[in-house]
């Protein structure tokens, strides 16, 4: 046990530093594919019948293992953090693509209507009504992303130790030392459950505006006084 | 003035949701877009701010165009209520009145100024400025719909069945808030609504349209009770369109009878001095002059009645503000069959039978020429007598 940080020379990083490899390369590609996303999603629900194909790509796409991206791009980008990123931000789409189409959706028709006859163009309708609503679908999806990209890192030790804190899973069986097998899973599990926990704080900050939580309260205070008039 | 002329609205597939409709729409007036489903009231409220553009026929303000300007400049003229008030759960009550001004490019302190403004002027405490509309009853919602839609001052109103998706309680709440604002501010308002009775409650012009979209009937409410053009239009009215048009007469002509009037702490010989020949039952007020029932004269205990043996007047009508619908209502409703009066304060102002109501009825028909002419033409709003509602 007391060897449970003692990270073996050949990953060139301490523990920490190991860390901060695994949260870079988990979270640009969420980022990445959040950027991807916005765009894709928005032509999903301006030309409704590209919702289908898009949906089916993203799901084939994710269908492909890491592995046959990596035989491909590491002709272009050799054995680097970058080719295991590429496929990374590629599998969020599949869920960040749906999230976003679903929260602009589900924006009320009659928000909308309000929204056009007080004089909205469509930009500022997106901008101003519809992103903001959807922001809670949004976040969901970004949290499922984001758990599921700080798992998938570890599949870069295939190409030369960029697997971050999955190489220390790799260097667990060539020494024989399981406590690092430990170390990884343990560390890259409270990774994922800090992030997710970051994702709710981010949601609540943003949306006041939700019914849930202390603002539930609120609501019971409303529907009194609303009684009593 | 709105003008709609010979309108069309013709969709792709061939059906026709309005069809070479014309109305002209007076100035500081509600006029109520009515009919059932299917006959394009709603199409035609949204090809005025042109959310919906006409196949055929022109639609102007003041005699222009409303093709002749960007249509968002268009839709920022005019103030839009929509059922279920349609806000923006994400924004606050103040910011969701100030959206409007901010698009106009007002500042945000004075925009928010002014968002204060209006909630007190719809009747909104100002402790819900900084609320999200999830938690405001459905009430108050609609009335941050109407507040935002006035943020502007907009000369002209467009309404969609705002008030549809409210109890009915709370419904005549809003109904009586939009004409006490519309006498202060004197909008252009035009409210669909598929209500007759709403329609016939808040519309100096009522349009009734048909099924197709053809104008059935375009009336003041008075007139359209009192003669209906069609068969369809008083079909629609629905069967007690005789009593309905009874809220457009004055209760103020009746002849109220004081004598039958007696305080909870009537003499003995007070009560036989009141107990006439004419009127069986004697009215027991409170020491507060409000009526508390009936009774007849020989049930009453001098000195101190007992109130719980009283026969129920019911709710009585206000001489002079409430019509002879409420009078005959009330005269209806009552056991005795005599209707009760009451002042502004709710004191006892009189009692008068059903057999003089009728009388002050046959009087005022007799006398009425707001509907008889059957006079289909241009609208006169100054005409429209709104003062018996």
């Amino acid at each position: 046990m007391n060897r449970f940080f003692d990270i073996p020379s050949d990953l060139q990083h301490s523990w920490a530093g190991l860390i901060g490899l695994h949260l870079r390369e988990a979270l640009l590609p969420v980022l990445g594919g959040l950027v991807l996303a916005l765009p894709l999603a928005q032509l999903c629900v301006r030309l409704r019948w590209l919702y289908p194909p898009v949906l089916w790509v993203t799901t084939v796409l994710y269908a492909i293992p890491s592995l046959a991206f990596f035989v491909v791009l590491i002709d272009y980008t050799g054995q680097t953090e970058v080719t295991v990123m590429i496929p990374l931000t590629v599998y969020t789409l599949v869920v960040l693509v749906p999230a976003i189409v679903d929260g602009v959706r589900s924006v009320p028709p009659e928000t909308l209507a309000a929204a056009t006859a007080m004089g909205f163009g469509p930009v500022r309708r997106y901008a101003q009504v519809q992103l903001p609503i959807a922001v809670p679908a949004i976040i969901a999806g970004l949290r499922v992303a984001t758990v599921s990209s700080i798992s998938l890192v570890s599949v870069g030790t295939l190409i030369g130790n960029q697997g971050a804190l999955g190489n220390l899973l790799h260097d667990a069986t060539i020494y024989n030392r399981p406590e690092l097998a430990w170390n990884a899973v343990l560390t890259m599990a409270v990774l994922a459950i800090l992030a997710d926990a970051l994702l709710v704080g981010v949601r609540v900050l943003l949306t006041p505006w939700m019914p849930s939580g202390t603002a539930g309260r609120g609501q019971g205070r409303g529907r009194k006084e609303a009684a009593a008039r | 003035m709105i003008r709609i002329d010979s309108v069309t609205k013709r969709y792709p597939d061939g059906t026709v949701a309005v069809d070479r409709l014309s109305l002209e729409i007076p100035d500081r007036a509600i006029t109520v877009l009515v009919g059932p489903s299917g006959c394009g009231k709603t199409t035609t409220l949204r090809m005025i701010n042109r959310m919906v553009e006409p196949s055929e026929g022109t639609i102007s303000i003041d005699g222009r165009d409303t093709r002749q300007q960007p249509v968002n400049t268009l839709r920022r003229s005019m103030g839009y209520v929509i059922q279920n008030a349609g806000l923006f759960q994400h924004r606050t009550i103040v910011d969701n009145i100030a959206t409007v001004p901010r698009l106009l490019g007002w500042s945000k302190d004075r925009a928010r100024t002014r968002a204060r403004e209006l909630m007190e002027r719809v009747g909104l405490d100002a402790s819900l400025a900084r609320r999200y509309p999830y938690q405001l009853s459905g009430g108050q919602q609609q009335r941050v719909g109407v507040a935002r839609a006035l943020a502007s001052d907009p000369p002209v109103l467009l309404m969609y069945e705002p008030f549809s998706a409210v109890d009915p309680v709370v419904r005549k709440g809003l109904q009586d808030e939009l004409l006490r604002i519309q006498d202060e501010l004197g909008k252009t308002i035009v409210f669909v609504t598929h209500d007759i009775d709403e329609a016939v409650k808040l519309g100096t012009m009522v349009a009734v349209l048909r099924t197709g979209g053809r104008l059935a009937q375009f009336a003041p409410p008075a007139e359209l009770l009192t003669s209906p053009a069609d068969a369809f239009v008083e079909d629609f009215l629905g069967a007690d369109r005789g009593i309905r048009r009874l809220s457009f007469f004055s209760s103020a002509g009746l002849e109220l009878l004081t004598a039958p009037i007696v305080a909870v702490d009537a003499s003995a010989e007070q009560i036989v001095a009141r107990a006439t020949e004419d009127v069986p039952y004697l009215l027991v007020t409170g020491l507060d002059g409000r009526p508390l029932g009936w009774s007849e004269p020989g049930a009453l205990t001098a000195g101190q009645v007992d109130t719980g043996r009283l026969l129920p007047c019911g709710r009585p009508f206000v001489a002079g503000r409430d019509s002879l619908r409420a009078a005959l209502d009330c005269a209806v409703l009552s056991p005795t069959g005599w209707a009760v009066a009451v002042d502004r304060e709710g004191r006892a102002a009189g009692v008068v039978s059903q057999a003089a109501i009728g009388e002050a009825i046959r009087g005022a028909h007799a006398t009425d020429t707001t509907g008889t002419t059957g006079s289909a033409g241009a609208p006169d709003p100054a005409a429209v007598q709104k003062a018996a509602r």
